[in-house]
């Protein structure tokens, strides 16, 4: 099921994908996360404390980059690392929501541990949302 | 400085049981986007070697952050959680949280520092059973914006 260590070669790269963000979106995160801060769902309280607009949770952010990962190396049980900088907010406007592109490539593979590092990039509007975002998966 | 700078190195004791379960896991799993049957179905999940079904990568945050709350609304530590921001976040997996397990995490203050004016708080909560087997080391930096 997961990927063997033997398909992995430094310099690949995985399937990316856009992820489109709502209003919604925030509201699902913030109820199944327990984050509810409202800089996420209130644009009125957002904008007062001089915000932009309403921003995504930064965790929301770093959830679903991961997904390229585990969807890629087949289970998301073999992500036994991550981390991530948050270097910009996602602001969410109402009307068109946000667009997070996110890619992810090989940095390096460990073939004794079985080990593979990737790293992650994420943008909105061309602009890098995480930093040092590195994920490492347990290969079979 | 916007934190209280001898906080460094104090530890606060284990939080209650956080008792995971499959539809946390379930709802999780869906508010995130993340579509591995792993997270939702129990069969899937045990012919992969798991117990139950596993939580998502960055779940642990939501039991990490209620630890991390003990600094925050701790009054000698003087943050201001309305200036507070996500700095940077990890997660080591000892091994994935499943459904079933009762969740313990023991916050630690790692380092305090200044940097720009704002103040910056590295926080290490390390998630265990309440049978005692380690599950996951989740560190969290945090940004206090310095005032005007």
């Amino acid at each position: 099921m997961a990927l063997s260590v033997a398909d992995v070669q430094a310099g690949q790269e995985l399937p990316g994908r856009t992820v489109h963000i709502t209003r919604a979106t925030l509201v699902q995160y913030a109820g199944a996360s327990l984050d509810r801060n409202p800089i996420h769902w209130d644009e009125r309280f957002a904008t007062s404390v001089g915000l932009p607009d309403v921003i995504a949770h930064g965790m929301f952010t770093m959830a679903a980059a991961v997904n390229v990962v585990s969807d890629w190396v087949g289970d998301a049980g073999r992500v036994v690392d991550y981390g991530v900088r948050f270097t910009r907010p996602v602001a969410v406007p109402h009307d068109t929501g946000a667009d997070v592109e996110v890619a992810g490539v090989v940095k390096s593979v460990d073939e004794a541990a079985k080990r593979a590092t990737v790293e992650l990039t994420a943008t909105c509007n061309g602009e890098k949302v995480l930093g040092r975002a590195l994920a490492v998966v347990a290969l079979d | 400085m916007a934190v209280n700078a001898s906080f460094a190195g104090r530890t606060y004791p284990a939080t209650a049981p956080y008792a995971v379960g499959r539809e946390k896991i379930r709802e999780f799993a869906e508010a995130v986007g993340a579509v591995d049957p792993v997270h939702t179905d129990a069969e899937e999940a045990r012919a992969r070697g798991y117990r139950d079904v596993i939580a998502p990568p960055t779940f642990a945050v939501l039991i990490a952050q209620q630890c991390d709350r003990q600094l925050i609304v701790d009054p000698e530590a003087g943050i201001d959680f309305s200036r507070v921001v996500h700095g940077e976040q990890k997660f080591a997996h000892h091994r994935p949280i499943t459904a079933g397990d009762e969740v313990v995490g023991e916050l630690h203050v790692d380092t305090v520092r200044e940097a720009g004016g704002h103040a910056m708080v590295t926080t290490r909560t390390e998630l265990s059973t309440t049978e005692g087997e380690r599950v996951c080391t989740a560190t969290s930096t945090i940004v206090i914006r310095g005032g005007e």
